[in-house]
């Protein structure tokens, strides 16, 4: 027989009203926390999680108000604003207003292709060697052939970026070790083969055309040439995640794995094509590089694949994959570099312009780790006490 | 379709097998099902319910047999595949995204689309809210899918399933989550797609939901086919003697031990959202059964009181000793060992050698100078791995490719050799094969008559009434009912697990 020996409370419980959620979800919206009357359920209708009662308009507000790419957006406006405080022309010279929006230019590319490859719950760290390499290509190309048309150089860049983001990315999809591991690996490879290619060579101003050249700070209506690219390629990128099924499905990915599997979604498909993308990205970024500077050394793009990883990250993109904007990857390129030119003219040391950085990522980590916590506990207290 | 194809069932399996290593998971599977009926597939854990299920989805390949979908031959090698062929499928444990909507986890792959080939974000939300309020719930479109409770998630699932619009939906124990209300909702939506002329296949432990529900029923055991009947010509008693087809006594040999002091007690044990007032108490050769539904925090309570997880009141003593919560060194100096769940993950190193798992956690005591060597471990885990009758050419053999039964084995010996005075075993027996489950029952019931306290969870009934002197069962993360040997019936342990159900009904 049985002997029930306590009594119980009712079996099902609403969600939490209130939810401080994690800020840095695309395309879900927490619960509201507005006013809420008590829902009136129908008898025979299962109270499970209850719809929300806020209008349309006031949960697309709440969930702007608390997304990460705001708060990482105001962080930048008031690093802009004290900087520019100090010294006025930071922001308001001819020279500060361009540095300003092309010094990020390159970074913000290479972490549009970072975010997509972190969306997925992997990481691409081989981009610096990618950009490296197309850097010189872009040289070598105009030293060879000078009368090529630019879109053609231009055109190689992208293709080689996008042969050597193949390269990994049927290794990490096939292959099935961690992308952490083949994109390092990748990074020596692609470095050591620039060296070899390179020798002692150096490609110098002198060695391109001048309308090339003149590209990497060319304005159009007061916006330098290279930012709008980024800006298109961003929002071409931000869209396509968005609103298409192959971006939905890249979060799929990254949330979930195994789960991805068993859905029947294309994964090592769709990791192909963000690997393509963010080599291709790279491969973009170092004719870009190379029109911007001028000068192509062994040395380009040392570390900047950690940069590209450190603005996705500050800018809300979960290291583990499955949330997270390239807006916000975006925002946290600009970020990264304003700070640093921002540091010295606010008088900081060396040493501490560094610190900030890391602090930024360990800040950006802490909090995601904390509102998650916080979350799980709210939510498994409110079952009880229904 | 060809007039020959009404003909035809929907599915149709024939002497399915598949086999994992050395684990043959499913032997000989067969099952037929027609258009516009409903399917019973039942079984006792093990059977190979799942295996079967996964091999019409997609996610294995058989090794040899028949399958055929409609009369047309087929062999799925993705899940894309057999979705594309018109076949939905309930997993047992859901498989949703947490950091996506609700919606977008319904039609992930297939969102709707406006012009552009831009998805249709508010169309999505207006199915979503639509197949609600056809399941007779209501869950927020919007809200992520993270933090949902087992149950909501079921139904998430079950949303999906019936939204792919398949010809065939197969079930895996969709209602272990589910409260009385909600199985009915699904229920009536089963019943409405019997009768738009689709195939459904349900499987589930609950007699009452299986007669209430189903037209025909296909029993399986040990990984193979036993027998086809329809529902109106057949009784609960003969299909579980269909299901069981050998005496429980034969297969779990207790021994009568003699019970002693106690040596675990539990009180008031609490976790916020998990479990409340667990109080419990486990003598020398006893051994308790920890019984429930999937979810009902039966290891949760285990991994609290051996301090894996922290907990936020009541107290855990051993032999009237406290031992201190969050901290499993603690508790395995007061005599505590603990046998999770998962072994491949958490109870081995898996790529390791037999003497050194063994020897894992008793290296302090047989180091010389800090140091280990190989010879040791040897010297040290060779009369354990030999009293348990590991079947194992070496005892360097690496761990990864021994069978299920065995790894279990070196596990238990791995603990033993730290010669704990209580035993917690979370599923004792999950992924060992029908013939080693025996053994390691045998030497259960043997460590209990010498004098061993044992903790056992598990979630197969014939396991807990074989083996236990003593049933708890928990619901909801609370004990509902306490049971001895003689009152322990699967209908009252059920009763028991579903406690909170039945009332909601």
């Amino acid at each position: 027989m049985t002997t029930p020996r306590r009594s119980s409370s009712p079996l099902r419980s609403p969600e939490p009203r209130e939810d401080p959620g994690q800020m840095s979800h695309t395309d879900v919206e927490r619960p509201g926390s507005g006013p809420q009357a008590a829902p009136d359920v129908s008898t025979g209708e299962a109270l499970l999680v209850e719809p929300s009662r806020l209008s349309p308009t006031r949960r697309a507000l709440t969930s702007v108000l608390r997304s990460r790419e705001l708060s990482i957006f105001l962080v930048l406006v008031a690093v802009v604003v004290l900087a520019t405080t100090k010294n006025s022309s930071f922001l308001f010279s001819a020279d500060g207003w361009r540095n300003f929006l092309l010094n990020p230019s390159i970074l913000l590319l290479l972490a549009v292709g970072q975010g997509v490859v972190i969306i997925t719950r992997n990481v691409d760290l081989s981009v610096g060697s990618v950009m490296a390499l197309t850097a010189y290509l872009t040289g070598r190309l105009f030293i060879e052939q000078p009368n090529l048309p630019i879109v053609a150089v231009v055109a190689a860049c992208l293709l080689l970026g996008a042969v050597l983001g193949l390269v990994n990315g049927v290794l990490v999809a096939y292959g099935k070790v961690p992308a952490l591991v083949i994109t390092l690996g990748t990074m020596y490879i692609f470095r050591g083969i620039m060296l070899t290619w390179a020798g002692s060579d150096r490609i110098n101003a002198g060695d391109m055309p001048r309308e090339f050249l003149s590209l990497g700070t060319q304005t159009v209506l007061g916006i330098p040439l290279l930012t709008i690219v980024a800006v298109l390629v961003l929002a071409a990128v931000g869209y396509y995640l968005h609103t298409a099924r192959g971006g939905r499905e890249l979060y799929a990915i990254g949330s979930d794995p195994d789960a991805a599997v068993l859905y029947g979604l294309p994964v090592r498909r769709r990791l192909l094509a963000a690997f393509v993308l963010s080599g291709a990205l790279a491969g973009l970024a170092g004719a870009l590089y190379t029109a911007r500077y001028g000068t192509v050394s062994s040395s380009v793009g040392n570390g900047i694949e950690l940069q590209a990883v450190a603005a996705a990250v500050i800018g809300g993109i979960a290291i583990f994959g499955g949330s997270g904007t390239v807006w916000g990857a975006a925002i946290g390129a600009f970020l990264l570099i304003t700070i640093n030119r921002a540091l010295p003219s606010l008088g900081i040391e060396d040493f501490w312009q560094r610190a900030v950085v890391g602090v930024l990522i360990l800040g950006a980590i802490v909090l995601d780790r904390v509102l998650a916590r916080r979350q799980a506990r709210k939510l498994a207290e409110s079952r009880d006490h229904a | 379709m060809s007039p020959s194809d009404t003909a035809a069932p929907v599915l149709e399996l024939r002497d399915v097998s598949k086999s994992f290593g050395p684990v043959v998971a499913l032997r000989s599977g067969s099952l037929r099902v027609d258009a516009g009926s409903i399917h019973a597939l039942i079984g006792e854990n093990g059977a190979g319910k799942s295996t079967l299920v996964k091999v019409v989805a997609g996610v294995h390949r058989r090794d040899a047999g028949t399958f055929e979908l409609g009369g047309e031959p087929v062999d799925f090698t993705s899940t894309a595949e057999s979705k594309q062929a018109g076949v939905a499928v309930i997993y047992q444990e859901p498989t949703l995204f947490p950091d996506l909507s609700v919606t977008e986890n319904i039609f992930m792959g297939r969102q709707h689309r406006a012009r552009g080939r831009r998805i249709d974000r508010p169309a999505m939300y207006a199915e979503a809210e639509r197949l609600f309020s056809r399941l007779g719930v209501r869950i927020d479109p919007r809200r992520p899918a993270e933090g949902l409770s087992i149950a909501d998630q079921q139904i998430i699932e079950i949303a999906k399933a019936i939204s792919l619009d398949a010809r065939l939906l197969v079930m895996d124990e969709p209602t272990a989550a589910l409260s009385g209300v909600e199985v009915e909702r699904l229920f009536a939506v089963a019943r409405s797609l019997r009768d738009e002329g689709r195939a459904l296949v349900f499987i589930s432990h609950r007699f009452d939901e299986v007669f209430a529900l189903c037209d025909t029923v296909t029993v399986m055991r040990d990984g193979s086919y036993v027998d086809t009947r329809r529902i109106d010509g057949t009784t609960p008693s003969e299909l579980v003697s269909l299901m069981v087809g050998r005496d429980v006594d034969e297969l779990f040999p207790k021994v009568a031990a003699e019970i002693g002091e106690p040596v675990l007690q539990v009180r008031g044990l609490s976790r916020a959202g998990v479990f409340h007032d667990i109080d419990l108490e486990v003598r020398a050769g006893e051994i308790v059964g920890l019984a429930g539904l999937v979810g009902a925090g039966r290891s949760e309570v285990a991994r609290a009181v051996f301090g894996v997880d922290a907990y936020d009141s009541g107290t855990v003593t051993m032999s009237g000793k406290p031992v201190k919560a969050r901290d499993p060194r603690s508790a395995i100096r007061a005599g505590m060992a603990f046998i999770p769940e998962d072994r491949r993950k958490q109870g081995l190193v898996i790529d390791s050698s037999v003497s050194r798992n063994v020897a894992g956690v008793i290296r302090r005591s047989i180091a010389k100078a800090g140091l280990l060597t190989g010879a040791m471990e040897t010297k040290a885990a060779g009369p354990w791995a030999g009293r348990l009758e590991v079947k194992t050419s070496a005892l360097d053999m690496n761990a990864a490719t021994m069978s299920g039964g065995n790894q279990q084995k070196v596990v238990i010996a791995k603990w033993l050799a730290t010669n704990p005075s209580l035993l917690i075993i979370d599923e004792p027996t999950r992924g060992i094969d029908v013939g080693t489950k025996a053994e390691v029952h045998r030497l259960l019931s043997e460590l209990a008559g010498q004098g061993l306290a044992i903790l056992m969870i598990s979630s197969e009934l014939p396991e807990v009434l074989g083996m236990a002197d003593r049933v708890l069962v928990l619901c909801e993360g609370r004990i509902t009912a306490e049971l001895d040997r003689a009152e322990a019936t699967p209908e009252a342990v059920m009763h028991a697990a579903t406690h909170h159900l039945e009332e909601a009904r």
